[in-house]
Order: structure tokens, then sequence, then C-alpha cells
């Protein structure tokens, strides 16, 4: 298939959507990440029966939190599609990277890089959506 | 056991608005069983007020720890080395936890993290109810098991008020009335007869209205 997808993404596997821990998402805001979107697998399709569906839910509550915090709960997702749908995935990439650009950096990192006094070479740099796949 | 949950973060980003450098504490008991105050709503607690803070400009440095128990002496011992280089401790143990922290440290700012809400059960994964408000007389062996103190939103000892509903009380169609529990259980055990005995008048002394309650074994002091 030889698609290509942004290279600002980062991926992080997992070995289902299941695994995904609030606390997992939190960090990598907390790490600079200006985005992140989790991609399971279809639902009903998990192989774990009920990883995508948990992933789900722990998704939309750190949504709430990131609402909380002031980060915004709009630069978190979740896109379900299975392990056949490279276009999907390339699509996906695309549709959250252009949705991250035009949110801007993260409060979180704009934050960063003013505490280290406007030196020219610490301008932002491209954004950084993270999707944490996961293959259940 | 006590069950509790989080305080919104911007109540708690509202205590703790003037300190640099906080000490969040976890317990390691009923908090972390009902996934209120434990390791991981520690870590989760302090990474959101990091953002939040980060967010702020305001740079805020937290100590994670979790304690094996918030209500126990000798574990509140486990951070008196440290508590002086914090400016405040943010506890997310039940109140009963916080208040501890509060009289074993007295010259350290306290604050909640969490509502202690009720003595409860895990009724599934994620669902929590209320089972008993330790009224210090417990009439459990008159009423099949049922706590009406608890179960009656009216804490009636014989019988259902009139907003018995269709086996729901009026106060929410969500809820069971708690006599109709206790009626359908007579029915299950084959002892309705029992709804024939009078509950005499309650001695609330041993309950809240006799002021803060204190139990002293002498068989087991040191």
């Amino acid at each position: 298939m030889r698609l290509s997808y942004p290279t600002s993404i980062k991926i992080v596997k997992l070995p289902c959507t299941g695994k995904i821990d609030v606390l997992y998402l939190l960090k990598a805001f907390q790490s600079g990440a200006d985005g992140v979107y989790v991609a399971g697998c279809m639902e009903g399709d998990c192989h774990y029966l009920t990883g995508n569906l948990r992933a789900k839910k722990r998704v939309e509550y750190t949504q709430k939190i990131l609402d909380e915090v002031g980060v915004g709960g709009e630069r978190l997702a979740m896109y379900n599609m299975s392990a056949a749908q490279g276009a999907r995935f390339v699509e996906v990439a695309q549709e959250m990277t252009e949705k991250i650009k035009e949110l801007g950096p993260s409060p979180i990192k704009k934050q960063k890089s003013e505490i280290r006094s406007q030196k020219p070479e610490d301008n932002m740099k491209e954004s950084i959506p993270s999707p944490l796949a996961g293959e259940g | 056991m006590v069950i509790g949950e989080g305080k919104p973060i911007k109540e708690i980003l509202a205590m703790i608005e003037d300190r640099s450098k906080i000490l969040l504490a976890g317990c390691r008991g009923c908090v972390t069983v009902c996934c209120a105050g434990g390791e991981k709503e520690v870590g989760i607690l302090s990474s959101a007020i990091s953002l939040a803070r980060q967010n702020q400009g305001k740079a805020l440095e937290i100590k994670e720890v979790t304690l094996e128990r918030q209500c126990d002496p000798e574990y509140l011992e486990e951070i008196r080395s440290i508590v002086d280089d914090y400016e405040a401790i943010l506890s997310i143990a039940c109140g009963a936890g916080v208040q501890f922290l509060a009289e074993t440290y007295r010259t350290t700012p306290i604050y909640p993290g969490i509502n202690t809400n009720f003595i409860g059960v895990t009724q599934e994964q994620g669902v929590w109810a209320e089972r008993c408000q330790s009224c210090g007389d417990c009439k459990l062996h008159l009423t099949g098991g049922i706590c009406p103190i608890t179960r009656c939103a009216k804490s009636l000892l014989n019988g259902p008020c009139g907003g018995s509903s269709t086996g729901k009380c009026e106060v929410d169609p969500e809820t069971d009335c708690g006599w109709q529990m206790i009626y359908d259980r007579f029915k299950e055990l084959g002892c309705l007869e029992q709804l024939e005995v009078i509950i005499p008048i309650t001695d609330w002394t041993t309950s809240r209205d006799g002021g803060p309650r204190k139990i002293v074994r002498e068989d087991l002091k040191l």
C-alpha cells in the first residue's frame, strides 16, 4: 500500500486499547503533546471483547479532566479502525493533524516555551499529535 | 467501607492557589477500593493539577505519597521527616484521614481532595451504594438484614410511609422503598409475622445526636 501519514505523529503501541489508562493520556499532554488520539479496533471486533469500549470510556473521562484543567478535551480523540484499513489510518492521521494545527500548540507547551525566556530557537515547533494505537 | 469521590479539580486548584510545593497524600484503605484516593488516583490528580498549573504559568512541585492508612497513627508517622519540606498537604483519604493528618501535623495546612460520602458496598465495578449510617445501635436482626435507618429516606422503624409507591420511594423514583424491601425479604424468609414486632422509640444518643463518638477498649490498650 505504501501510504504515508504526517511525520509529526508518534505511535505508542499497546497490546489492546483496553490497556489505555487515564494517566497515560495525561502524561502525554504533560510531556508536551499537542494532541493525542487513540486508534482502536472497530467496536464489536475487539479480540478481548470489550477493550476498545473501555478505552472509549477512559478517553471520555480524560477529556473531561482536560477541559477542567484548561488544556481542552478536544485535543484528545478516539477513532476505530480495523487492521486492514490502511487508507483509513492515513485519513485519520491527516484529520487529527489538521484539527490540532487549527487548535494550535498545547497551552502547556506555550507556557513552557514562554518560561524559557523567549529564546528564538525555542519558538513553537510543529504540532505533534501522538496516537496511542492498540490492536484490540 | 467508606466511600468517597474526587472533588472537582477547580475546587482543589482554588485551595492550593497560593502554594508552590505540596505533598499529595493518598490512602491504601477504603478509598483505594472505591477508586477515589488510592495510589492511582494520586497519580491522576497530580498530573491534572500539574497540567492546570503549567497552563496558568504557576509552577507547582508535587510530591506523591500513598500511606497504608491515614486513620492509624503509625502510618502517618512515615511522612514526618518530609512534611516540613512542603507548604501544605492535599489528602485524598476520607474525612477521618484528612482530620487525623491535621491533628498529627499541627503547623501544616491540610486540604481535602475528595468528598467522603457514605459507608457502603460495591454493587458492581464502578457502582457504590450506601448501606450503613453508623447509628450505633444495629437493628438488622429485626428487619431481615435490611437497614431501615439507611434505606428508608425517613429512617422509619415500623413500616413504610404513604410515599411508598409500587416499591419505590417518593424521594426518587429510582430508589427502592426500604420497607418494601424488608417486606419482600420477610416474605422470602417465610416470616412475615416479624412485621408485627414493634420496634420501640430509638435512643439516638448512640448516633450523631450524642455528639462525636468514641470507643475505649481497656483490654486492648497498651
